[in-house]
């Protein structure tokens, strides 16, 4: 095995890169409506769960988590976590692991893709992400009749067998990169491109952008006292940023487990 | 029917009988590829396997017996490079065990993966940072190694031998086997390696990541040391089984005892290094990462218990045991120890692929728990049935034991002296 040389690659990727796309979420307007779960389905042409389907059976590309912090009664306080693939850009876990380069980080956009048409299926990968944000295609997909009529021509489905993972609507990337090349532009505009997620939140909780744009609303948020990332310890520097001026929220990202030891999500 | 096809000078049992003993074991595995055929035709929904538990029963299956196979190529290492005359008695059948384990891995491994047809895809575009490129290309050459090792063995069938160029052909692939003894040692230390690897390297998992020498982690180091220790062990336990199942003598006491003793002397290592890489993971590793190790322990059943039990009690004891000459020297010990060395193997091995799958990561997710299907425990019995079978052919009709022979003139002897001395 070659070693991955895990500090000094990615750093000079991120130098060369155009964009460094990320997200920033804010934990405190959530209501945990789900909508983004809906958009991000639709939009990726996820089909309906099978009905043999259990939860940990499903493919849901972000997933909303709900959290407390394990008091009761009165002194009980929920949150509201959507979890997606976190764009790990330092020694990304499911990129060295893969057997097949199935999955890659795209140098021009920091976005981890993953590319089921060469996925072997072994879910090494899976195993590999500390945020379980992978998911396995556990059969072929399959949609009511007529229903196919809705599906998005810009995305793929994938076949039973292989592995995917939230791309931050990649397909809106390329659509948007059209529009750009159409107008003459080498660059995509800020705006120009958001995932589905976004444009569908009713309460503006999850904002996307260039982490390179100082301007753009993640890279703002990522400079907050009161934004976080989840298992940041891990060194793989996930390009999601969560905001909560709640302590005990921030305490999330933190806690190894929950302190009173019970199991207190909801997912 | 077939006598002509057995070993001359050995006595096998009756081919009725013969067809008694393999007739349960066709059973499981038309019942196992019965199982394994849903899990390939209708995809891997028929398993309990989930976003969660990508790993289960299979691939605890593969690593555990691809160590318990590894006294192939650590007794051909022995024998051929480190000159260990007395392993000349169980070297054929350390390497029909090796064949065994590392074919039934293989095609429990082509069930496990979703797109089997793309198996080729790790040859054609692969992935030089990822342990499993490493594994999947020294355990496939590994594989053809044994082959080739195997085929001496049934060249030299009574029947096949009467073919003047199997004889040849035999004779010369013969003249290969250091070289063979030499290649497999190199891809065995590499792929058992890798096999630690694939969990040791996992950063986003704290239970299953250390620290390591250089681009490999501890667990690389400790897998090889581990099967070295517990190869032997199994070939010893294995020996053992036949000879019980058999009623034959087909070792001498020496070579079993040679066994015990290698095994236990790497398993002493093992348990160190083990015991110092968990004592730096405790204290360094995880807690470095923000993971008290503490905590892992915290979700039942996964107490401390199954650390103590993996490291003192199926290994430090066993260790011992086969250290100490008095006790090795006692059939019942020796086996008991060798039993003790292969289920601590099989307990770490449960431990990287199960536990590390059960511990949450995230604070707010749920801890796991996985129970196989029968679809997955059809599959697992299809490989258990499919070694036994390729082991009793193997048995029956080449020569597995060269001692046994010798051994089974020895016994007429003994059983002929009182005889003689009441006739003069």
């Amino acid at each position: 095995m070659i070693a991955p040389n895990s500090k000094s690659q990615p750093s000079r990727e991120r130098q060369r890169a155009v964009s460094r796309y990320g997200m920033s979420i804010d934990l405190d307007r959530c209501t945990g409506c789900g909508a983004c779960m809906v958009a991000c389905a639709v939009e990726n042409n996820v089909p309906p769960a099978h009905e043999g389907a259990t939860a940990r059976k499903g493919i849901t590309w972000i997933r909303v988590f709900k959290v407390d912090n394990g008091e009761e009664g009165a002194a009980r306080r929920s949150v509201f976590v959507p979890v997606l693939c976190q764009q790990c850009g330092e020694d990304t876990p499911c990129v060295h692991v893969c057997p097949q380069q199935a999955v890659e980080v795209d140098p021009a956009t920091g976005i981890v893709g993953q590319m089921p048409e060469r996925c072997l299926g072994c879910r090494y990968c899976m195993a590999a992400c500390p945020y379980h944000a992978r998911f396995f295609n556990w059969w072929d997909p399959q949609w009511p009749a007529g229903m196919e009529k809705t599906l998005n021509p810009d995305v793929a489905p994938r076949m039973r067998g292989v592995v995917e993972k939230c791309n931050f609507c990649h397909g809106r990337w390329h659509a948007a990169k059209e529009r750009a090349a159409a107008a003459g532009k080498s660059e995509i505009e800020a705006g120009a491109y958001v995932p589905a997620c976004v444009e569908s939140c009713p309460t503006g909780a999850i904002r996307f952008g260039d982490l390179k744009d100082a301007a753009s609303e993640p890279a703002v948020a990522a400079k907050d006292a009161h934004s976080f990332r989840l298992l940041e310890k891990l060194g793989t520097e996930p390009k999601i940023y969560y905001h909560s001026k709640r302590d005990w929220v921030r305490q999330v990202a933190a806690a190894p487990k929950p302190p009173n030891g019970k199991e207190n999500a909801r997912g | 029917m077939d006598r002509e096809f057995i070993t001359r000078g050995v006595k096998r049992c009756s081919g009725g009988k013969f067809l008694l003993w393999i007739l349960p074991w066709v059973a499981m595995l038309i019942f196992g590829l019965y199982s394994a055929g849903l899990c390939l035709v209708k995809g891997l929904n028929q398993t309990n396997m989930d976003n969660r538990f990508a790993f289960g029963l299979w691939i605890f299956l593969d690593l555990t017996v691809i160590a318990l196979g590894a006294g192939a190529f650590f007794t051909g290492f022995l024998l051929y490079i480190l000159k260990m005359k007395e392993l000349r008695a169980v070297i054929n059948s350390a390497v029909v065990i090796g064949v065994v384990c590392y074919s039934g891995a293989m095609c429990a491994l082509a069930v496990d993966v979703g797109q089997p047809l793309r198996f080729w895809f790790t040859f054609w575009y692969p992935n030089v940072h990822s342990m499993l490129t490493e594994v999947t290309f020294c355990i496939t050459c590994y594989l053809t190694v044994l082959m080739i090792e195997y085929l001496p063995i049934v060249l030299k069938n009574r029947k096949l031998r009467d073919v003047p160029e199997f004889l040849v052909f035999q004779h010369e692939l013969h003249k290969l086997i250091y070289v063979l003894a030499g290649v497999g040692t190199f891809l065995s230390f590499f792929h058992q390696g890798s096999l630690g690897g694939l969990y040791g390297v996992l950063r986003g998992r704290p239970f299953a990541f250390r620290e390591g020498l250089a681009i490999w982690p501890s667990t690389f180091f400790l897998f090889i040391l581990s099967a070295a220790a517990v190869g032997p062990s199994f070939v010893l336990l294995t020996t053992w089984l036949v000879e019980k199942i058999s009623k034959k003598r087909l070792v001498r006491p020496e070579a079993m005892q040679m066994l015990g003793r290698i095994s236990g002397l790497l398993l002493a290592v093992y348990v160190l290094l083990k015991t110092i890489d968990t004592l730096v993971w405790i204290n360094r590793t995880s807690p470095g990462n923000g993971f008290p190790a503490a905590q892992y322990y915290a979700w039942h059943p996964f107490g401390t218990w199954i650390l103590f039990t993996e490291i003192a009690l199926l290994g430090m004891v066993p260790a011992l045991i086969l250290l100490t000459p008095k006790l090795r020297a006692r059939t019942g010990w020796l086996v008991s120890a060798a039993a003790m060395a292969c289920c601590g193997v099989a307990l770490n091995r449960f431990v990287q692929t199960v536990q590390t799958l059960a511990v949450p990561t995230l604070s707010f997710d749920k801890f796991m728990t996985y129970t196989p299907s029968w679809q997955e425990v059809g599959t697992f019995l299809a490989v258990l049935a499919y070694g036994v079978l390729v082991y009793s052919f193997s048995f029956r009709y080449f020569q597995l034991f060269p001692d046994e022979r010798e051994l089974k003139l020895e016994v007429a002897q003994v059983e002929e002296e009182p005889a003689l001395v009441g006739r003069y």
